[in-house]
C-alpha cells in the first residue's frame, strides 16, 4: 500500500463510521444530501469539466430520475428501489435524445439548448397531470424510517460515481473527452468520433444524475416539478458545486458539494437560528459573490487551486507571526 | 493506381469559387508540394480532402475509394493524417497526452498508446518536451507537435499545412530532415508551403494553383521556371524576362 492512499482510507473509514459518531438526524440528513450532490456534481463535471460541454440543464436528468422512481410507485406499483436503477436508465434515454438534438450546437449555444431543455421538462411535468399529477406532486411512503440505510445508499452511490468517473478518465475515453474539450476540430482530425464520444459522456453523466434523482424521490418521499426540475436549486447548483470544488478534477465536485450544501443550509436556517432576520433568499446573493470570487481568484476551484490556497494561507500566517 | 486522386474538385462558398476544377494525384512514396499565393485555395483543398468541408462537385479517391460524404474521423482511420496551418494544440494537455490521444486511433490499451506516443516523440525529436503543457510550447515546437500528433494516427498519407512557416533557419533544416525521415519510413506526403527553400528541396513534384485553378505542375525545376507561376508570385512584369 502506498503512502498517498492513506488519506483516502482514513476518509473512507470516517465516512463508514460517520452515522455512529454523529447520531443527530439533522446532521445525518445534511450529509445524505451532500452525498447526493457529490453524485450530481461529479456527473456534471464529467460532461462539462472534462468533455467541455457545459450543461445548464442537469435538473432535466435529476427530475426525470426522480419522476421515474415516483411514477413507478404510484402508477405501476413497482418498488421505488427498482425505480432507482430505472431512474438512471430513463434519464440516459432522455440524454440520448438531448444529445441527438443539442450536440449539433457548440459552446454557449449547447449550454443554452440544455437550459431550454431543462425548462421544457419542468413544463411537461407540470402540465401532464394524468401522469405526474402536475403541481400536486408525487407523495410516497418511505421504505425506512431510520436515516441509516439512506446514508449508506447515498455513500455507495457517491463512491461508485467517483470510482467510475476516475476509471473512465484513466482510459481511452478520458483522453478523448479532454481532447474534445481542448479542440473539437483537432480531435475530429485525429480520428476521434467527436459526436459519439460527446454522447457517451452525456449518457454517463445523465445516468448518474438520474440515479441521484431517483434516490432523492426514495429518500424525501415527496417531489413536485418546481423542486426536482428547478433551474435554480438543481441546474445552477450543479454548476456551482463543480466550479467551486474544481472543474476537471476527480475530487473537486465532492469538496464543492460539502461547501455548497453547507452554505445553503447556513442561509436556509438563517445561520442555524442565530440571525433570524436574515432571510434565506440571501443565499442567492452570497452564491453570486462566491462565484465571482472563485472565478477571479481560484479559477480551477478549491481542489484545482489547492496549492495556491495553501501557499497564500501560509503566507498570511507567516506575516501575522512576524507582527 | 495513385494513392490519392483529386478529380475536378470544386468548392464554392456561396458565390465565391475558392477551388475550381482542380485535378491532381499523389503516388505512393512521393512528396508532392502544393503551392500558390495567399488565398489561392491550398488550405481549402486540404479541408476538402479530409472532408472538413463538403465538396461542391468533383470527387476525391484514396486507395481507389471515394471520400465524398465521409466523416473527418473516418478519413483519419482510413490513413490520412493532417496538420493545421493555424496550430490547434490540445492546450491543457501535456505533449505526451496530446500524442497518446492520437495514438488511440490505432491501438486500444493505454499502455500501447503511450508506448506508441513515446516512439513518435522520439522520432520527431520532442522527447525533452513530453511533460510540458502544449500551451507552453513556442511556435516551432507546436508545429512539430502537430506533425507528431498526425504521425501517431499511423497515416499512409500525411497532409502538412505550412508546417515550416514561422520557423527559425535552424528549425527549418530540422523540419526538412523530419519530412524526409517521414518519407523514408514509408509515409506519402502532400505539403503546402510558402517557403521555397523547403518546397523546392524536398518535393518530387509540385502542383501550383492560383485563384483556385491549376496554373502549373511538374518537377520543382519546371514549375519554378513556368511563366504563369512567376507571374502569380512576382507579377506580370517579371514573367517576360
Amino acid at each position: 500500500m502506498e503512502k498517498k492512499h492513506i488519506p483516502y482510507i482514513i476518509l473512507g473509514l470516517l465516512a463508514v463510521a460517520f452515522p455512529f459518531l454523529v447520531t443527530s438526524d439533522y446532521y445525518l440528513h445534511l450529509v445524505i444530501i451532500t452525498l447526493m450532490w457529490v453524485v450530481i456534481g461529479s456527473a456534471w463535471n464529467l460532461l462539462a469539466g472534462y468533455t467541455g460541454q457545459v450543461s445548464f440543464g442537469h435538473a432535466m436528468f435529476f427530475g426525470i430520475g426522480a419522476y421515474t422512481a415516483g411514477i413507478f410507485v404510484t402508477k405501476l406499483e413497482i418498488s421505488a428501489w427498482w425505480g432507482m436503477a430505472f431512474g438512471g436508465i430513463v434519464a440516459m434515454l432522455i440524454g440520448l435524445f438531448v444529445g441527438w438534438v443539442c450536440f449539433r450546437l457548440r459552446g454557449p449555444y449547447f449550454a443554452l439548448a440544455t437550459l431550454a431543455g431543462g425548462e421544457i421538462f419542468r413544463l411537461i411535468a407540470t402540465n401532464w397531470e394524468s401522469l405526474t399529477d402536475g403541481m400536486v406532486g408525487i407523495l410516497t411512503i418511505q421504505t425506512f424510517r431510520s436515516k441509516l440505510p439512506y446514508y449508506y445508499m447515498a455513500l455507495a452511490l457517491a463512491f461508485m460515481c467517483i470510482v467510475v468517473i476516475h476509471l473512465i478518465m484513466k482510459s481511452k475515453w478520458g483522453y478523448y473527452f479532454v481532447s474534445i474539450r481542448e479542440d473539437q476540430d483537432a480531435a475530429e482530425s485525429l480520428g476521434i468520433n467527436t459526436t459519439l464520444y460527446k454522447n457517451i459522456s452525456l449518457l454517463v453523466s445523465s445516468f448518474f444524475t438520474g440515479m441521484a434523482g431517483a434516490f432523492y424521490m426514495n429518500y424525501m418521499g415527496f417531489i413536485d416539478p418546481h423542486v426536482v426540475f428547478s433551474l435554480h436549486y438543481i441546474s445552477i447548483m450543479a454548476i456551482l458545486v463543480g466550479i467551486v470544488g474544481g472543474v476537471a478534477t476527480i475530487m473537486g465536485p465532492a469538496v464543492g458539494a460539502f461547501i455548497m450544501v453547507g452554505l445553503q443550509e447556513t442561509f436556509r436556517s438563517a445561520f442555524f437560528g442565530l440571525a433570524p432576520s436574515w432571510t434565506s433568499e440571501a443565499h442567492a446573493l452570497v452564491f453570486g459573490l462566491l462565484v465571482i470570487f472563485v472565478i477571479l481568484f481560484l479559477p480551477n476551484g478549491v481542489v484545482g487551486d489547492w496549492l495556491k490556497i495553501k501557499r497564500n494561507v501560509f503566507r498570511v500566517r507567516a506575516s501575522s507571526e512576524r507582527y | 493506381m495513385a494513392l490519392l486522386e483529386v478529380k475536378n474538385l470544386t468548392k464554392m462558398f456561396g458565390g465565391l469559387r475558392a477551388v475550381g476544377n482542380v485535378t491532381f494525384h499523389v503516388n505512393e512514396g512521393e512528396i508532392v508540394g502544393l503551392i500558390g499565393p495567399n488565398g489561392s485555395g491550398k488550405t481549402t483543398i486540404f479541408n476538402c480532402i479530409n472532408q472538413y468541408y463538403t465538396l461542391t462537385s468533383g470527387d476525391i479517391f484514396f486507395e481507389g475509394k471515394s471520400l465524398k460524404g465521409l466523416k473527418t474521423h473516418v478519413i483519419c482511420h482510413m490513413g490520412i493524417g493532417r496538420t493545421f496551418q493555424v496550430v490547434k494544440p490540445l492546450s491543457r494537455m501535456t505533449v505526451l497526452d496530446n500524442v497518446t490521444a492520437s495514438a488511440f486511433c490505432r491501438v486500444g490499451s493505454i499502455k500501447e498508446a503511450q508506448g506508441e506516443a513515446l516512439r513518435i516523440l522520439e522520432f520527431s525529436d520532442l522527447m525533452d518536451q513530453k511533460d510540458k503543457l502544449a500551451k507552453s510550447l513556442p511556435i516551432g515546437k507546436r508545429k512539430r507537435l502537430e506533425i507528431a500528433r498526425a504521425l501517431a494516427t499511423k497515416p499512409k498519407l500525411i497532409l502538412l499545412d505550412e508546417t515550416a512557416a514561422g520557423l527559425t533557419p535552424s528549425e527549418l533544416d530540422a523540419a526538412i530532415e523530419l519530412i524526409k525521415k517521414m518519407r523514408d519510413s514509408g509515409i506519402t506526403v502532400l505539403i503546402v508551403e510558402h517557403i521555397m527553400k523547403v518546397i523546392m528541396s524536398i518535393s518530387d513534384r509540385i502542383h501550383a494553383i492560383n485563384f483556385g485553378q491549376t496554373i502549373a505542375e511538374g518537377t520543382p525545376h519546371e514549375v519554378a521556371n513556368n511563366p504563369a507561376v512567376i507571374e502569380a508570385y512576382l507579377g506580370e512584369a517579371y514573367a517576360q524576362c
